[in-house]
């Protein structure tokens, strides 16, 4: 029965991940001295908290349901898109550009600067989907490189063009933030702002997309088998294309909300953010869906968040979080649990054979 | 089937949930906020406590506090930039009486979380906020060109080859003032020693560190001097594999000569340790003055040479000089 389960769902495969990812953190804090009772006390206490620390989850969760829905879309069209990373770094980079250069009137400017973050991840994206359709170029190289080039362009210009030779810009324009006061209020000043409900509205938009229109039903046909998709008269090409350019298009946007809403300026960076990359492991545990992609962004954004509050209640070091983060990721991506699982039931019908 | 998978999803996250908040019920949320009558808060940056350079000696600095005059001290890593609002809204309101905020990076955060908290005083390194410093902050600064332009001096007087390095980190204002006050120094010291510049465009990559000194030594650079954080352990490394005595390298922020005892000609030193040390003290006396911008110099033994060098009696003399000459007004440093 149980191993019938298992086989079925990722339910309980997710759940029992979780579960081993946080008893391996457990054993990591017990063998470096660290009471692990305390610190999963501190670190689930500050999520549900204070409402401040709950707006700062909050917070932290919205540019994980982006990267996520960024790298689930593309994975559903056989593409990985791993350069989440630069098409973010992108999309704050021309956010940042409308939010200090323009002069616009309150709501229109944050929309303006959200629109050009938007395309800007999405043209980022353009040139690997482009390389990848007409070249038969590997994504996954062309998305490494360009987040680089994302990263140093970004630099570049924050030094030369959006500041006066320095480490960082100045704030944007007020009209062009999109924290809201009664958000800010309702959470005691805490950094939350309205990417979050945008981040909402972009998961429900690529699940009508994927499961209710007939693009999204192609770029998934695309993804399960390109051979198929091309004799059945859908251009696979195409379907490369454009699921890249969403995809980079809500990264960007993604970036164009961390921009305009958390950060509210832009500064050089030694390295790129790292939100991407998380991006890859929300997919990973939502199994590639919208609703799961929302749910394993809370887990990890409230783990990320909590782990600070570990830190600082407990004293135990925010590594300890990144080693829950990847055990999960480990366990969910080996499948051990279902692996084990078959094995059992496996056994089972053998028996009941030789019987 | 997709129906159940999320289902699965939504289930998994909200039992950890409800485990979770199980647990939380019987912490110890007090532990935190156990203190003496003078509480010190200190948020890093992204570089950590362990970072060889300011954060590290920053955080020697307010030990020391905690012994001497037994103030109460916590101190915090930030693992991203996003996190030091928060860390600092944490020790805010914890009621901590002094927040540090280690670095530059941190010039938009400590004037946001200072506005909310009127009654904390903060302080912050390595940046004057551009000159708009709040009425309950204090921005800390030192003259790191004053510092590398010593460096300079040394260098420029050691060197065989009348060919020096120097790495940076990113190529960032912060960190052409090390490479202005540098340049300055060797050209002050020996007009026939050339500079070669190079930027890692990195705080961390080690390894880009290693190949960029490898590069400079391999080019003819016998001393080469580092801005560039945890870049620096790869220059270090490299010049360990090299002849002792002819391949120098000078460290920066702390006193690095223990990553190459033999190979180190000396470092710039920058004693944020007792910046942090010595506000914190007046802080604690009352006596401090905020909104304003203090800044360290070689005058205030805010930054100099390392005790523990390499350099040459008479190449020592020549140093001293020219510090007497900076502190006095003699030469200005430039730094940019």
């Amino acid at each position: 029965m149980i191993g019938k389960l298992n086989r079925n769902s990722t339910l309980i495969s997710s759940l029992i991940s979780i579960v081993l990812g946080m008893l391996v953190g457990a054993i990591a804090m017990l063998l470096s001295g660290y009471d692990p009772i305390a610190a999963y006390g501190a670190l689930f206490g500050s999520i549900f908290g204070s409402a401040s620390d709950m707006g700062e989850t909050l917070r932290t969760i919205t540019p994980l349901i982006f990267a996520g829905l960024s790298v689930a879309l593309a994975f559903r069209t056989g593409l990985f898109n791993i350069g989440v990373e630069g098409q973010l770094v992108i999309g704050g980079l021309a956010a940042a550009f409308v939010g200090l250069k323009l002069d616009l009137p309150p709501v229109l400017h944050a929309i303006v600067a959200l629109v050009v973050g938007t395309l800007a991840g999405a043209i980022w994206a353009l040139i690997p989907g482009l390389l990848k359709a007409i070249r038969g170029v590997h994504e996954v190289i062309v998305c490494i490189m360009m987040n680089w080039i994302a990263l140093f362009l970004s630099n570049y210009m924050v030094g030369k063009v959006l500041s006066n030779n320095s480490d960082s810009t100045e704030k944007i324009h007020p009209s062009a933030s999109i924290r809201v006061d009664f958000l800010t209020d309702l959470f005691d000043g805490a950094r939350v702002h309205l990417g979050l409900i945008l981040a909402i509205l972009a998961a429900i938009f690529v699940y009508v997309l994927l499961f209710k229109t007939k693009l999204g039903y192609e770029l998934r046909a695309v993804g399960l088998n390109p051979s198929a998709s091309e004799y059945a008269g859908m251009s696979v090409k195409r379907n490369i294309i454009i699921s890249m350019m969403i995809s980079g298009g809500i990264a960007g946007l993604a970036g164009a909300v961390e921009l305009l809403g958390t950060n509210e300026y832009l500064s050089i960076n030694a390295s790129l953010p790292g939100t991407g990359f998380d991006g890859i492991a929300v997919a990973l545990l939502g199994a590639n869906t919208p609703m799961g992609v929302v749910l394993s962004s809370m887990l990890f954004g409230g783990l990320f968040n909590g782990g600070n509050n570990m830190q600082y209640v407990a004293g135990v070091p925010f590594e300890v979080i990144r080693i829950v983060f990847a055990t999960i990721i480990l366990f969910v991506a080996a499948n051990i649990v279902k692996q084990v699982g078959n094995r059992k039931s496996r056994k089972k019908k053998g028996e009941n054979a030789g019987a | 089937m997709q129906m159940k998978r999320w289902l699965g999803s939504l289930v998994a996250v909200s039992l950890v949930a409800t485990l979770a908040v199980g647990c939380g019920g019987n912490k110890d949320k007090d532990k935190g906020t156990a203190k003496g009558d003078f509480s010190v808060g200190l948020v890093t940056d992204t570089g950590g406590l362990n970072d060889e350079s300011f954060n590290q000696s920053a955080n020697m600095g307010v030990q020391k506090a905690k012994n001497d005059l037994k103030v109460d001290v916590k101190a915090q890593e930030s693992k991203k930039d996003e996190d030091y609002v928060p860390n600092l809204t944490r020790f805010a309101k914890d009621k901590r009486n002094l927040i540090w905020g280690i670095g530059f990076k941190f010039d938009k955060a400590i004037p946001e979380v200072a506005e909310k908290f009127k009654d904390s005083k903060f302080a912050i390194v390595d940046s004057n906020l551009g000159g708009k410093i709040p009425s309950n902050v204090v921005a800390v600064t030192f003259k790191d060109e004053e510092g590398s332009f010593l460096a300079g001096v040394a260098a420029g007087l050691t060197t065989k080859s009348n060919q020096v390095g120097f790495i940076g980190g990113m190529s960032s204002p912060t960190i052409k003032k090390f490479e202005a006050g540098f340049t300055a120094g060797v050209k002050q010291a020996n007009p026939k020693a050339t500079v070669k510049v190079v930027y890692a465009e990195s705080f961390s990559d080690a390894t880009k560190g290693r190949s960029l000194a490898k590069s400079l030594y391999d080019g003819g650079a016998d001393v080469v001097y580092h801005a560039a954080g945890g870049v620096g352990k790869g220059l270090f490394d490299e010049v360990k594999s090299r002849q002792a005595g002819k391949y120098w390298a000078i460290g920066v922020d702390m006193d690095q000569s223990r990553l190459a005892p033999e190979h180190t000609l000396t470092s710039m030193v920058k004693r944020v340790d007792v910046a942090t040390f010595e506000i914190t003290k007046q802080a604690k006396e009352g006596t401090l003055k905020l909104g304003t911008e203090v800044n360290f110099g070689l005058k205030d033994d805010g930054v100099g040479l390392s005790k523990n060098s390499k350099i040459s009696p008479e190449v020592m003399k020549q140093v001293e000089e020219f510090k007497q000459k900076i502190i006095k007004g003699e030469i200005t440093v430039p730094s940019k």
